[in-house]
């Protein structure tokens, strides 16, 4: 097992600064991506985006976060007050927990665990649950469509999203995320070296597609779509507790990207067969820009999507899921079954 | 009838998305048109119909335009005032406007009381930056309506060989007829005048009058626009001069055209 750089000798203090730092990427990197996705989106929709708060906008989304601290926090008399105001909690704690074992530099993590994508992944269906929470407790007939759908939508691309996953786990022969980014440092393809995306490409898209679904990023952001359900389990939140959603919304774009940049694209090293200095400090913050650099990539790609293409049916988002996503994903897992017995 | 068709498709299936995402991808690496407002000033249509400029001068108080103010919110107060009779006859009364406001909290920028002025007191400004604090200030006083005048642009210069309007081109005819009849008048007075220089002008005037009764179908003249266009002039202006030299240039050919065929 790798060694964290936040372990320390004494238990307590260890714990407390892996906690300060999963809790500071919790509250920084979503500032950055969404800062990011406001300005992308805006470009691609040819206008300027945020410009006034701070130095070309980039300081807009602590203002908005201010002001939802502002605002009268709202309980509908009808609906389940405890659940309600429990439920952006629910929603908020997975993408934290998925945070821990998020392996950014050769030390950079909280935890290195023998099962970490499993873990990760388990603990991103909680999600949902938070969800389910708040579409009941809202007493709204919007929310509870949108948690439905929600649900519906969650288990149709939870399969292929673990399938994905699993082919490249059999292919890395580990479950540990530090592990995965370790077996791909030295990866090759017919002699060239190459991260787990070529070999694994169709998983790659599927993993992808299948995060942008679990997110309820356009195009299959159905649960969500303001035509139809104004905001989903959304609809009756204000003030903070709505802040706490969109916070995991930016989140889990993060972590999603994180996941999908350990798994398929070489996690922290540029690339496979070229090695991070050996002085650790300097790896560790080379390793931490480069995985950046890829997780605000792919968190672009995400935003490039949600501006091009129209939301998804409901009915051609479920058909898409069964039909495509999940018979592709086993070829994929097949195909690297195959490989690896005969290498 | 037949059915509507869809569309042929163009290569491979589902290469559309492909297509949307270069779209989106050649917008977002150029440059948006956004103007940022108050820190840059918007390059809008230099008629822009910002607000409503009195030309105080002008106004008679005839209320038209508050009557026909659908908002009714033009306020106009006056009072007459008796005008002592010119050698003999009676005493005239006149119109004073004491006061002309427009309470732009109301208004709705219909236009209505610029077309019906039947003495050219009200016209668009293009200014646009009068927003104020609270809306009581929106109703603003003659003495600002007039400030706007100064920022109105001048009427569009009409197109070279365009029919002038009725009244003026009477008043030109009158004011030539009686020059005309001066100049007579100073010829018969100095018949010892060289006539050479007569000559010389009469001719002038033949010609000019010649060319004035030729019409000519108003056409670009396309070396004449593109020289404007490369000077930086806007396309209307180039557009409205190269008529105006194309004209010009096709009068004076067919008048030197008769003058050939009376001569020769
Ligand atoms: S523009 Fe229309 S609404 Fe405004 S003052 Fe004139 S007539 Fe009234
Ligand atoms: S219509 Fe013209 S002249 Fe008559 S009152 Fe209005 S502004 Fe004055």
């Amino acid at each position: 097992m790798a060694e964290s750089i936040f372990a320390l000798d004494s238990f307590w203090l260890s714990l407390i600064l892996k906690l300060v730092a999963v809790v500071a990427f919790f509250l920084v990197a979503p500032l950055i991506a969404g800062y990011q996705e406001h300005k992308v989106m805006a470009f691609m929709q040819n206008r300027l985006g945020p410009m006034e708060a701070g130095p070309f906008g980039a300081l807009q989304l602590v203002a908005d976060g201010i002001k939802f601290i502002q605002k009268e926090d709202i309980i509908p008399a009808a609906a389940d007050k405890r659940v309600f105001s429990a439920a952006p909690g629910v929603v908020l704690i997975p993408t934290l927990i998925m945070i821990a074992v998020l392996p950014l530099s050769p030390g950079g993590f909280a935890e290195d665990l023998d099962v970490g994508i499993f873990f990760a992944l388990a603990v991103s269906s909680v999600g949902v649950v938070g969800v389910m929470m708040a579409a009941w407790a809202s007493a709204s007939k919007y929310s509870l469509i949108g948690g439905i759908r929600e649900a519906a939508q969650l288990i149709a691309y939870e399969i292929p999203l673990f399938i994905a996953a699993a082919a490249v786990v059999m292919q890395a022969g580990t479950m540990s995320l530090v592990g995965i980014v370790n077996a791909q440092a030295d990866f090759t393809a017919f002699g060239i070296p190459v991260p787990y995306a070529v070999p694994q490409a169709i998983g790659l898209v599927i993993f992808g597609i299948a995060a942008l679904a679990e997110l309820n990023r356009p195009p299959f952001d159905m649960p969500i779509a303001d035509s139809e359900v104004i905001a989903g389990h959304m609809t009756e939140y204000s003030g903070l507790r709505f802040a706490f959603f969109l916070l995991t919304e930016f989140g889990g774009m993060v972590v999603y990207s994180a996941l999908m940049v350990v798994l398929f694209l070489g996690g922290w090293n540029i690339w496979p067969g070229v090695p991070l200095p050996d002085n650790a400090i300097l790896a560790n913050l080379i390793g931490f820009g480069v995985s950046m650099v890829k997780i605000l990539g792919l968190v672009f790609v995400m935003t490039w999507l949600r501006s091009t293409y129209p939301r998804l049916r409901e009915d051609q988002l479920q058909r898409f899921a069964w039909t495509v996503m999940i018979p592709l994903a086993i070829l994929q897992l097949i195909v690297t079954a195959i490989g690896k017995v005969i290498a | 009838m037949s059915a509507p068709t869809a569309p042929k498709k163009k290569g491979p299936p589902q290469i559309g998305l492909l297509k949307g995402l270069g779209v989106t991808l050649k917008t977002f690496l150029s440059k948006p048109t956004t103007q940022q407002y108050p820190k840059t000033k918007p390059d809008l249509a230099p008629r822009t119909r910002g607000v409503i400029a009195l030309m105080e001068e002008n106004c008679t108080v005839c209320m038209l335009c508050a009557r026909e103010c659908p908002d009714w919110c033009i306020y106009i107060d006056s009072h007459k005032e008796t005008v002592p009779p010119k050698d003999g006859g009676r005493a005239r009364t006149r119109n004073i406007l004491d006061r002309f406001a427009i309470d732009f909290a109301l208004c709705m920028y219909c236009g209505i009381c610029v077309e019906v002025c039947p003495f050219d007191a009200l016209f668009w400004s293009p200014e646009f930056e009068y927003s104020t604090e609270t809306i009581e200030e929106l109703t603003h006083e003659k003495e600002q309506l007039r400030k706007w005048m100064d920022t109105v642009p001048p009427p569009p210069e009409l197109e070279y060989g365009a029919e002038l309007p009725k009244e003026i081109q009477q008043g030109l005819d009158a004011a030539r007829k009686k020059a005309a009849q001066r100049a007579a008048a100073t010829a018969a007075a100095a018949p010892a005048k060289d006539d050479a220089e007569q000559d010389s002008g009469e001719k002038k005037e033949v010609e000019q009058r010649l060319e004035d009764t030729i019409h000519v179908e108003a056409q670009i003249d396309q070396d004449v626009f593109d020289k404007l266009v490369a000077e930086g002039k806007s396309e209307r202006v180039a557009r409205a001069k190269a008529k105006a030299a194309y004209v010009r240039a096709e009068k004076k050919r067919q008048a030197d055209e008769i003058r050939a065929k009376e001569e020769g």
